[in-house]
């Protein structure tokens, strides 16, 4: 067998999605004109398919504190922390944070995927288990891969499920750790919370892990997430997030209360062999972290924005994710209609998300929009004529009546 | 309490079941033990672990995505249920 035969199933795929045009892994921003718009293949295109939540990316403040610190102490660090020193901004950030959680530790990294690979791969240990939602994101997947704790899969959102694994392994030794998703970034709904920690807290040597990577900005009284909304973030024993998002850079972090946290920067494999985070990108998350907290306003502008474009998809007769969050999906038929509303959608200037399987959950198509809150009104009721116009044109409703759902 | 030890022919048409719903290939072919998910019935990787799932609720027992490497083929998954089901 050669060396890249067993790509050969995926590259054909590919390959025919190229052959019919555009295609969604392929498409290339040739300018970025703002947090909502850029041009892509010569036309001016809204963008919906960032994570961009609260539009922060062309925040003023942020950009000057990025320039400032790359004036002040360079491109990048060059090297790792453990290895070649940390900047007063590693540690800065790292006390930012803790204090915005109101948890003793911290530890930041250099991606989202590194904080999940690097948290869950170390924190389990040969003789524990790791309890992932079925629907968990792939770097949570990554992270137990690369461990060496047994690896349990229980049925997304379902605390009975979790419960009834949990009680197999009661009598085994070995701690049991739980790892949840805030808000899921495919469906856009959430875990409840309430529920897990209800069953975690019937078993012994049991944790959870939350990460908040999708919900960070966009939900909880000064943002902290779904723990924060929820009210349980005293029975969380570790967040992980993300700064890729609302935070509008690039990085990841994970905060604790544990005493013993500190140990891992000595045994994270993922935080300690890797080159450390830029000073433009910490400088930059420290603004925008401030402003998470002290700025509501954006995340009530963020939930306005959902309201009307949910309401307004939902009023056409499309069938959506059933959560109302700044993750809005449409289910698809199928993968073909779904390339084809995607495609169509980009020739008439709406940037959205083609999510297909297997990154999908139970092997559906999804086409994927999220909200910003620098969105305008007008911009959002264009791309629900769009979508409209687009849905018409390709016959979506005539074609497939499955695709509409009973508007209440 | 030790549950009565399966048998490889008892759990087969069980096994066949659940798998008819995850089948992606458009063979007739009928399932047997030497059936390949992967190269017969064209399983993606996130189809086995659903398919996993389901097997797990039938039998009453939890199959780590450790072992997942080690199942090829409808033989591998029977015997894999045998001795999971024979150790809980």
């Amino acid at each position: 067998m050669g060396l890249f035969d067993r790509f050969q199933n995926i590259q054909q795929q590919f390959q025919r999605l190229k052959a019919s045009g555009d295609s969604p892994f392929t498409v290339q921003m040739q300018q970025i004109l703002s947090q909502t718009e850029a041009i892509i293949e010569g036309r001016h295109t809204i963008l919906m398919g960032t994570n961009n939540y609260l539009g922060l990316t062309f925040d003023k403040r942020c950009q000057e504190a990025s320039i400032k610190a790359v004036r002040e102490s360079g491109t990048g660090t060059t090297g790792s922390r453990i290895a070649n020193g940390s900047y007063a901004d590693h540690q800065g950030l790292e006390d930012d944070l803790a204090k915005f959680y109101d948890k003793k530790h911290c530890m930041v990294f250099s991606t989202g995927y590194q904080a999940n690979l690097g948290i869950i791969s170390t924190l389990a240990g040969p003789d524990d288990f790791l309890l992932l939602d079925a629907d968990s994101h792939a770097s949570i997947y990554d992270g137990a891969k690369l461990g060496s704790a047994t690896v349990i899969r229980f049925r997304h959102n379902d605390a009975k499920d979790l419960n009834r694994r949990l009680l197999s392994l009661q009598d085994k030794p070995g701690n049991k750790i739980i790892v949840i998703e805030g808000i899921y970034s495919m469906l856009g709904d959430k875990a409840p919370l309430a529920d897990f920690v209800a069953v975690k807290k019937k078993y012994a040597n049991t944790y959870i892990i939350v990460d908040e990577a999708h919900s960070m900005g966009v939900l909880g009284k000064t943002g902290r997430g779904l723990c924060q909304e929820d009210g349980v973030e005293a029975d969380i024993d570790f967040v992980v997030g993300t700064f890729s998002k609302s935070l509008g850079a690039v990085g990841g972090f994970c905060v604790s209360d544990h005493p013993q946290f500190e140990y891992l920067r000595l045994a994270c494999r993922p935080y300690m062999f890797t080159a450390s985070l830029p000073p433009a990108t910490m400088a930059s998350v420290r603004t925008a972290l401030k402003i998470v907290e002290q700025e509501p306003a954006l995340r009530l502008r963020l939930w306005q924005n959902v309201e009307f474009f949910y309401h307004h998809l939902q009023q056409l007769g499309f069938r959506l994710g059933t959560t109302k969050s700044p993750v809005v999906p449409i289910y698809m038929p199928d993968p073909g209609t779904g390339f084809r509303f995607w495609q169509t959608l980009l020739h008439s200037g709406v940037y959205a998300n083609m999510a297909l399987p297997p990154a999908t959950p139970m092997g559906t198509a999804l086409l994927r929009f999220s909200i910003c809150s620098a969105h305008q009104q007008d911009q959002l009721q264009k791309v629900v004529e769009i979508v409209k116009q687009v849905a018409d044109k390709i016959s979506y409703f005539a074609d497939k009546p499955l695709a509409r759902m009973a508007v209440a | 309490m030790s549950r009565p030890a399966l048998l490889i022919d008892n759990i087969l048409p069980q096994i066949v079941d659940i798998l008819g719903c995850y089948n992606k290939s458009s063979t007739t072919q009928s399932i047997t033990l030497k059936t390949d998910l992967s190269a017969d019935l064209n399983l993606d990787s996130l189809g086995v672990m659903d398919l996993m799932m389901d097997l797990e609720e039938k039998f009453d027992i939890t199959i780590p995505l450790n072992l997942m490497p080690e199942i090829k083929t409808v033989d591998d998954l029977a015997n894999i249920i045998i001795k999971l089901a024979a150790e809980s």
